[in-house]
């Protein structure tokens, strides 16, 4: 177990960035492998609370150590929310580890995921001074975009004190249909279909273990009936009871569908890549969750497909197809499948964390 | 060729495709911000990205700044050429690579025309959702180079939130690749941090584009209200009921003249301020959001309400609104388009402070602008033939964007900071943010050749400070006219 340091105020953190050598940004700790290296623990939970929200704006403002269930309920008292599913909510995940994670949950299909709601955020850099980048308003083209920058960052570039995002206002109702599928090239033509239809659906997500094509219609309660219907009148299925339906979407953004003992890993896919991948993780005896359209498998990865040469002839196939994995927790590599070296990617590093206070994307 | 530029440069492209006369180069002095004129060596126009590349490296070696251009669009001043380097015009790469309508992606190239986007998507019930103004004729490069927005960010986003992949090749000359396909992603945001880069990191030779299904039903309403106050009035009782409209415009009564005599358009008769509202959606849902709608404005003091019935009537409507800026040309020789952005609820604040300080320097203001994000666009017109009016103009222009940031704002919503608010990034970043900012920019550009002038005050390029010949023409390596 590394060492811990957690700083109570903005200038502890700064203060603490400045004078210990080797620093790991963490939140809750709910995606561990994210943070697994030996460098010492800079706890960022201690910075929590929202500073700023005025529903009229459309926007928040919250220190990283902020539960994002906190933001969620203060949310979901005006009316709106985070459009995105935000995952791990339950479990505690923070703000921060929202941003340097880069996870997004199903409902990312319809408006987008954690980049497309960052306006703003406060980091501290490598050389512990404390920056303000992006804005506070839902529009600003002003300098570079580090605020996006940081979305999927993994603390390795440097630390986020403090993030403001834009909100929407919740739609009134939702419906969660499950379509039967037999196949998976059957679940990936009706999602093509209902990608390309009139029914604008929020999430379209294919539950492991066969579990069927769940697709989730949002708006105002006197128009959804309508749009259910005709939807299962093109697609055979049934509507889920509202009780039925949350339990699913539950379990897909806090990951508790995932077996005991296997890592789990994110990888981001497109449609030509989704079959061929598919085969190669069920081959491993893995388990799959596709998400927002087939655009990202959420994978539980068993111990024997980590064994030996089992996760490098994975790593392969990944490579070959140009796909690259994250784990999030369990023993795998951080980054695995294609990861090309780049002296861009150290030449920023360098610009943002000139002595390498943080770790670098290698581990 | 080999007379005015270094003879590797030169060689990159046949010479008639180097324009180096200056009737040809008059053509690429300015972009749409015409108050700022700059005559570049020469102009370059490849038609492929390998000859993008090998000028990018080319002029890497020779230590020759470059500026890329697609249609000159800019209201920054984000393409002004440099006096002692070249134009990379880029709208010969017009090609559309790929629609996959499974994934609902495009692939295009960087001199693509915004509307041609949607054009070839629509066959598949897709379109390509930002819509800057000049969407008829900027291109896409120029759009992910300054994150371009539209009227419907609200809903939609801007550029950025749209590029999921891109193939660059950076100031340095090295060719990268990031994003790609998948909507999702792992490990930094590359696209994001490039996207808004106005220029300094590179060109994007390849841009992955997400498209969006084409909403089924879309209703758009205008309303003429007696005051700005009462049109601003009127948004935050839309926001406040929990709607999410696809757009929210007011234009103002100087741009609504202007829109009456350049495009005939037709307001209700009494007006001082017209707000244009759109929601689109499943024909189910927008009825209902309709209805919705009609009862906030009913309930608002609109003096005329006017909802398009049909496509003919919304084309209507957005063509008044979209050809303001230019209409305003009407009313007056020159004009600055502002770009910035306030909390939404001090809309109506900042416009009262607008034409207060409009009055005070005798300046006339028309306003055209973005009500649901926030974004304003003064208008400031003036005559450049008078001594003095465009510094005046400025001064005005100035205390705008001050408002805007004393106010928690921006001072760009969309235009981005180009030349034109360059001096005003240290008054919304500090100086720690600006060194970390041009640290990275050193990562992509170490020798700062890259649209060098742009977003950073005081000319971080040593063009633009230096005075006299250029070290190429002291070295008898470069000549000009």
């Amino acid at each position: 177990m590394s060492a811990v340091v957690q700083p109570g105020s903005l200038g502890a953190l700064t203060e603490a960035v400045r004078s210990v050598p080797r620093l790991h940004p963490t939140g809750a700790g709910t995606k561990p492998r994210l943070v697994a290296t030996d460098a010492t623990r800079l706890d960022l939970t201690g910075l929590s609370g929202i500073l700023e929200y005025d529903p009229g704006e459309f926007t928040f403002t919250a220190l990283a150590g902020t539960p994002v269930r906190e933001v969620v309920a203060a949310l979901a008292e005006k009316g709106q929310y985070l459009p995105f599913d935000p995952v791990q909510v339950e479990v505690g995940s923070t703000i921060g580890g929202l941003i340097a994670s880069g996870i997004s949950g199903p409902g990312r299909l319809r408006y987008g995921g954690v980049r497309d709601f960052i306006l703003g955020v406060r980091m501290v850099d490598g050389s512990g001074r404390l920056l303000r980048f992006g804005g506070k308003v839902v529009k600003n083209a002003a300098g570079f975009d580090v605020p996006k920058f940081l979305v999927g960052s993994l603390g390795r570039f440097g630390v986020i004190a403090e993030a403001t995002f834009k909100v929407f206002p919740r739609p009134e109702a939702r419906r969660t249909l499950r379509l039967s599928v037999p196949s998976l090239s059957a679940a990936l033509e009706v999602a093509d279909v209902l990608g390309r239809s009139r029914f604008d659906p929020e999430a379209i997500d294919l539950l492991p273990d066969d579990g069927g094509l769940l697709v989730r219609l949002a708006g105002p309660e006197a128009a959804l009936e309508a749009l259910a219907a005709d939807l299962l009148q093109r697609h055979p299925g049934e509507r889920l009871p509202e009780a039925m339906a949350s339990g699913h979407w539950h379990r897909l953004s806090e990951f508790t569908w995932r077996s005991a003992g296997d890592a789990l890993c994110k990888i981001p896919c497109h449609r030509a890549g989704v079959v061929p991948l598919d085969r190669a993780l069920r081959e491993t005896g893995a388990r799959v969750h596709w998400s927002a359209g087939f655009n990202v498998a959420f994978v539980s990865l068993p111990s024997p497909a980590r064994d030996g040469g089992a996760l490098e002839h994975l790593s392969g196939r990944l490579t070959e197809w140009g796909l690259t994995a994250l784990t999030l927790d369990g023993q795998a590599p951080l980054l695995w499948g294609a990861r090309p070296e780049r002296r861009i990617e150290r030449a920023v590093k360098h610009a943002l964390d000139p002595d390498d206070r943080f770790p670098g994307l290698s581990t | 060729m080999g007379n005015i530029l270094p003879h590797r440069l030169a060689g990159v492209l046949p010479p008639e495709r180097w324009l180096t006369r200056p009737v040809e180069l008059a053509a690429y002095e300015s972009d749409a911000l015409t108050a700022f004129r700059t005559r570049p060596v020469a102009v370059a126009v490849p038609e492929t990205t390998d000859e993008v590349i090998a000028l990018v490296r080319a002029c890497h070696e020779a230590r020759i700044p470059f500026v890329a251009r697609g249609s000159g669009t800019s209201l920054s001043g984000g393409s002004l050429p440099v006096s002692d380097g070249i134009v990379i015009t880029l709208n010969r790469l017009n090609r559309i690579l790929r629609i996959d309508p499974a994934q609902r992606i495009a692939v295009v190239e960087p001199g693509v025309i915004n509307t041609q986007v949607s054009v070839a998507a629509a066959a598949h019930g897709l379109y390509y959702a930002p819509d800057p103004s000049s969407q008829t004729i900027c291109t896409i490069g120029g759009n992910v180079a300054f994150n371009s927005g539209g009227a419907h960010c609200l809903k939609t986003g801007m550029t950025a939130n749209h590029v999921l992949g891109l193939k660059v090749v950076l100031a340095t000359g090295e060719v990268v690749s990031w994003g790609g396909d998948s909507r999702e992603r792992v490990g930094p945001d590359w696209c994001g941090l490039f996207t808004g880069n106005e220029g300094l990191f590179g060109i994007a030779l390849e841009i992955t584009l997400q498209l969006l299904p084409k909403a089924e039903a879309v209703h758009t309403v205008l309303a003429g209200y007696r005051s700005l106050e009462a049109a601003g009035n009127a948004v935050a009782a839309v926001i406040g009921s929990g709607l999410l409209p696809a757009a929210m415009e007011i234009m103002d009564a100087l741009a609504l003249e202007a829109a009456r005599a350049a495009v005939h358009a037709d307001y209700p008769p009494g007006c001082e301020a017209v707000l244009i509202v759109e929601l689109e959606g499943p024909r189910e849902t927008v009825a209902v959001e309709r209805a919705r709608l009609d009862q906030i404005l009913a309930s608002s003091s609109a003096v005329g309400i006017r909802p398009a019935r049909d496509a003919v009537e919304r084309l209507a409507i957005w063509k008044g609104r979209k050809s303001a800026f230019s209409a305003v040309g009407r009313l007056s020789p020159d004009y600055i388009v502002q770009d910035g952005v306030v909390p939404r609820q001090r809309l109506g604040e900042a416009l009262r402070r607008i034409d207060m300080m409009g009055r005070e320097a005798g300046i006339r203001v028309a306003n055209v602008f973005h009500a649901g994000d926030g974004n304003l666009h003064p208008l400031i017109l003036f005559d450049g033939r008078q001594p003095g009016a465009l510094e005046r103009a400025e001064v005005l222009a100035g205390r705008i964007l001050r408002m805007c940031l004393e106010m928690g704002g921006s001072i760009t919503g969309e235009h981005g900071i180009g030349v034109e608010k360059s001096a005003f990034l240290p008054e919304m970043f500090g100086t720690d943010e600006i060194e970390v900012m041009r640290r990275i920019r050193a990562a992509f550009d170490p020798l700062e050749i890259s649209n060098p002038g742009k977003m950073f005050p005081d000319g971080t390029a040593p063009s633009l400070q230096h005075r006299g010949p250029h070290p190429l023409e002291r070295a008898g390596l470069l000549s000009r006219e």
